[in-house]
């Protein structure tokens, strides 16, 4: 049998039968459960990894693996191309990474907590990659609840103010998710079938329909809640801030990207961007885009707690993706893939290290930092590689995403939208440089602490080391970003922007 | 004739390898400051070897990586960047070796850092000075940005933080809009190559749309170049230790802004598309008004180094003016005084940094026969401020023929004018200075306490002195052939079109 072929499906079957299997293992031995998870992580990873060579070695044609072998539009099919193929490497990266910075803060937990918190974590990982994976939209919606309901889970566990967090995002996701189901059924009703690239051909009659428009409008709702863009936010702010601090990583970097891919694989793959309803709607995207952008900077301008003013950024990083996609060109499309890839890294340091600090010393308040870099120096310096990317200086991986959404605003003559990305990156420069300015020049701030630094760098190695990756990872990403856009991205393209 | 060469970044490299290795050598000054000045000589040998194949009209060009799918990271050593990079890398040796005895006797803190930040800049000046490109200027422009700034918050107190907020702001602001005028710019020619004469054509876009990008990117450069009235950062950064003011305002930070705008006027739109814009007289404009004003406030400030802060603005004025009229011999005469004020401002600070070391004095009316202990340190700041006021032997005042030329010959004699008045203006706010130094008393009441200063900063002060004087007698004595480049770099922006005339 030809391991390799079968490498997409291994990327969602191996942590989710980690997962199932993790509590029993965890019964047995406390730390028997997540190493096999952690195993399954990696296995998906190099699966990722398998596939993309896989797919560029077909020269970016998208390969269909048909599930049991059935041909769709009866069976399930995973389709894997390029775009989602690096989106699927940047997700289980991440959640390998995030996976062994976990372990610190669990260390006093019992097998039943420990063996829980690495099922749920698994089961979010099945989420997200097989959202990104598969070709088929109800099988999405599947992965959708999986990522939804573990989400839940982890952000519930958090402690103290996470359950009411948690059930505020529950009723809102589930209204996100309900409204996916409606357009799942308007899709069926008009074309009827499930397979995304039979709806691509067979939706194109009814493209003028009202029809259309609303089932259209349910998915840009849905994925707006679920990747919190403004001004469907409410529910992530508190979501990020009382998430469990370990996961708060992941969460923070992968959970709200992929709902933006869906978005994007939906309206440039499936539906085609060059019809009236869908001008219509990126004009609302745009819309939303760049207020949630203002919105979100000005917001987490004026947050005193680290975790808070992060997730208020997110939503207006958010905004920089919706506004790639908004502006439906082929430079616009590649800023709004590379912000995704690029943003997932840069959020995930930053609550790496944030929750450090919390490991450290119990300490959330950005005004309480004074002197962290002699304390804790490997974060500090991520931290800074975190916030030059986050406003954009090259060459940290955040400028190039803003140059290539640039390009997209200048050709499609949406001079609005650079005005907003050169106040947009002014205002994360002040409200993140408030950062790196209480962490070098501030008076040491007095923190109990709650662990003692095991290593002379402030935190333990498990912890210290998922720090030091992401953190280089911003900045290899952006020495390695053409190499990423020509022999990836640009291979990837949908067939709507190519003239 | 093009050469693959891996030079340019072969220096870049080594000033980022000295930031590097000097903080990894925290627990030993000595070492550490070894770093530095290995690194600043081996810089200046990299460059010095490359000024020969640029005399005989070649460039070193190297692609180190693609910055997205069809520019590169790209280094180009053409005459105008070799001007820049030599100069810089030539006043680093000097200043390094200042800076250690100025840290050490003035007993400052954090010295690793501001070593490393230091080396930092002057690899981010090497690679804007060498771009060849205008994202891959802005790389580095926007590194420089990051890398100074730490410089300028050295005090870590809160003149100091309120200081490099105002810095920040200011070169943030410029970077972006500088970024949105690239954007543009890109989109317009499909290339941003530097090219000599400018690679922006009438036809391209709507003269508005062209006006518009020109202030876009002219403000970029104005903002770093202090062009009034976006100046502001620069007396307010003051608060730095005096190496930095002297490595900001003489050599790094304000000469990219000078440069910046140099290379946007004569290698992005040149000369030929802005007189039909007719644009840049608005440019040409505001730099007078700088000069003068400028000049005017520096006679009312007390504080030395302030003082100096505000002719600095005022030099850098007389570089973008030289721009802005577009003439081959303005030009000429900017890229000089490019090299000129550096040295001569350099010198300024450096003495003006010996007197705070030995006397702690920071104001001029409390300097009273300081000359007469301290002789070197005043004589070669009179010889500086001679050369500021354009005395001829000194190298101010080649740079500043060449502008007085220039603008007659573009038929715009007021701005001569504008220069003979500064040049009484500048005697007029730094002879007093020498004056007091030399021959008035000491106070004999109070006698003032005179600390002591190391050899290695009095060096560096008589070398820039004396490196004004020999380039102001025969600026093609030695390697760095400036006169020469400058020749180069004007000839090539305006080839083929001679402005008034010739």
């Amino acid at each position: 049998m030809n391991l390799g072929a079968h490498s997409p499906v291994f990327i969602v079957l191996l942590p989710l039968s980690a997962s199932l299997l993790c509590l029993a293992l965890s019964r047995l031995n406390k730390h028997l459960g997540a190493w096999v998870v952690q195993l399954s992580i990696l296995g998906a990873f190099a699966s990722s990894v398998a596939s993309l060579r896989e797919v560029l070695a077909e020269g970016g044609k998208s390969i269909h693996y048909w599930m049991g072998n059935w041909a769709p539009p009866i069976g399930i099919e995973f389709a894997i191309d390029p775009l989602n193929t690096s989106v699927l490497c940047m997700i289980t990266f991440i959640s390998l990474v995030v996976s062994f910075y976990s372990r610190p803060f669990l260390q006093n937990e019992d097998w039943l907590h420990y063996g829980g918190y690495y099922t749920l974590y698994g089961l979010l990982t099945v989420g997200l990659c097989g959202m990104t994976v598969t070709g088929d939209v109800f099988n999405m919606y599947v992965y959708l609840e999986i990522m939804s309901l573990s989400g839940y889970g982890l952000i519930a566990l958090g402690g103290k103010k996470s359950m009411v967090a948690a059930f505020r995002y529950l009723l809102v996701g589930t209204i996100g998710a309900s409204l996916y189901l409606i357009g799942i059924g308007y899709i069926y009703a008009m074309t009827g079938s499930l397979n995304m690239a039979d709806i691509g051909q067979r939706i194109q009659p009814f493209v003028h329909t009202p029809l259309f428009a609303f089932a259209v409008a349910c998915f840009l709702i849905a994925f707006g809640i679920k990747m919190a863009l403004f001004p469907l936010h409410g529910w992530q702010p508190d979501s990020y801030t009382f998430s469990h601090p370990g996961a708060a990583g992941f969460i923070s970097g992968c959970m709200s990207k992929v709902p933006a891919y869906a978005m994007l694989r939906y309206f440039f793959y499936v539906f085609g961007v060059h019809n009236s309803v869908m001008e219509a709607l990126m004009n609302v995207l745009g819309i939303m885009g760049i207020c949630g952008i203002l919105i979100g900077s000005v917001m987490a301008l004026a947050q005193y707690d680290f975790r808070r003013m992060l997730a208020y950024s997110s939503v207006a990083q958010l905004g920089y993706i919706a506004v790639g996609m908004a502006l439906g060109n082929v430079h616009g499309f590649i800023g709004a893939v590379l912000h995704l890839i690029n943003h997932a890294f840069m959020k995930c340091c930053l609550f790496l290290v944030v929750g450090g600090i919390t490991y450290r010393y119990g300490e959330v308040n950005l005004y309480r930092l004074g002197g962290l870099n002699r304390k804790m120096p490997v974060s500090s310096i991520a931290v800074v590689l975190a916030v030059l990317s986050m406003v954009g200086i090259p060459p940290t991986c955040g400028f190039f995403s803003k140059w290539y959404l640039m390009l997209g605003a200048y050709e499609g003559g949406q001079n609005i939208y650079i005005a907003v990305l050169v106040i947009s990156s002014l205002l994360n420069a002040v409200y993140y440089f408030r950062i790196i300015e209480q962490m070098f020049i501030q008076r040491e701030a007095s923190l109990p602490e709650i662990h003692e630094a095991e290593t002379g760098l402030g935190l333990p190695v498990s912890m210290l080391v998922p720090i030091a990756v992401t953190g280089l990872a911003i900045l290899f990403l952006g020495i390695y970003s053409s190499t990423l856009v020509t022999n990836i991205i640009n291979i990837g393209l949908p067939e709507v922007l190519i003239k | 004739m093009t050469v693959i060469d891996a030079r340019p970044f072969l220096a870049i490299g080594i000033a980022f390898l000295a930031a590097l290795l000097v903080s990894v050598s925290n627990k030993y000054p000595n070492i550490r400051e070894t770093w530095s000045a290995i690194g600043s000589v081996t810089m200046f040998g990299v460059i010095i070897s490359m000024v020969g194949g640029v005399l005989d009209g070649v460039t070193y060009e190297y692609t180190l990586f693609q910055l997205t799918d069809n520019i590169g990271l790209t280094m180009r050593v053409d005459p105008a960047g070799m001007i820049f990079a030599a100069l810089a890398s030539m006043l680093w040796i000097p200043i390094n070796f200042y800076s250690i005895g100025y840290m050490r006797n003035n007993h400052e803190g954090m010295q690793t850092g501001y070593f490393a930040a230091f080396a930092l800049c002057i690899g981010a000046t090497m690679g804007i000075a060498m771009a060849s490109n205008l994202l891959t200027f802005f790389v580095f422009y926007e590194i420089l940005t990051i890398s100074s700034y730490p410089l300028v918050l050295h005090e870590r107190d809160e003149e100091a933080l309120l200081a490099s907020r105002k810095y920040l702001a200011y070169t943030l602001v410029s970077g972006q809009l500088f970024l949105a005028g690239t954007v543009g710019v890109y989109c317009i020619a499909g290339t941003m190559d530097f090219t000599p004469g400018g690679f922006l054509r009438i036809d391209m876009a709507p003269a508005w749309v062209l006006q518009l990008l020109f202030v876009l990117m002219i403000m970029a450069g104005s903002v770093k170049a202090a062009v009034m009235p976006l100046h502001g950062w620069l007396p307010a950064a003051m608060v730095a230790p005096t190496p930095v003011s002297a490595l900001l305002h003489a050599v790094a930070v304000v000469k990219t802004g000078a440069f910046a705008v140099l290379r946007v006027l004569g290698f992005v739109f040149g000369p030929k598309l802005l007189a039909e814009l007719g644009i840049a007289d608005f440019l040409a404009w505001a730099a007078a008004i700088t000069i003068l004003a400028s000049s005017f406030i520096a006679i009312r400030q007390d504080n030395l180094k302030r003082r100096l802060a505000f002719s600095t603005i005022g030099q850098l004025s007389y570089i973008v003016l030289g721009g802005a009229l577009l003439t081959p011999l303005a030009f000429k005469g900017a890229y000089l005084h490019l090299v000129a004020h550096a040295v001569m401002k350099i010198t300024l600070f450096m003495c003006a940094g010996c007197i705070i070391v030995r006397t702690h004095l920071h104001d001029i009316s409390e300097m009273d026969g300081i000359g007469h202990r301290m002789p070197i340190t005043m004589g070669c700041f009179a010889i500086a401020s001679l050369g500021i006021a354009g005395t001829p032997f000194i190298v101010g005042f080649i740079s500043k023929w060449n502008l007085a030329m220039g603008a007659m010959q573009a038929g715009k004699p007021l701005f001569v004018a504008v220069w003979v008045a500064s040049a009484i203006l500048a005697m007029a706010y730094l002879m007093p200075v020498v004056r007091m130094a030399f021959f008035k008393p000491e106070p004999v009441k109070d006698p003032r306490k005179y600390g002591s200063i190391s050899y290695c900063m009095l060096i560096p002060i008589c070398f820039t002195a004396i490196l004004a004087l020999i380039l102001g007698v025969d600026p093609e004595l030695f390697p760095p052939d400036f006169y020469k480049l400058c020749e180069m770099a004007s000839a090539g922006i305006t080839a083929g079109w001679g402005g008034g005339w010739k």
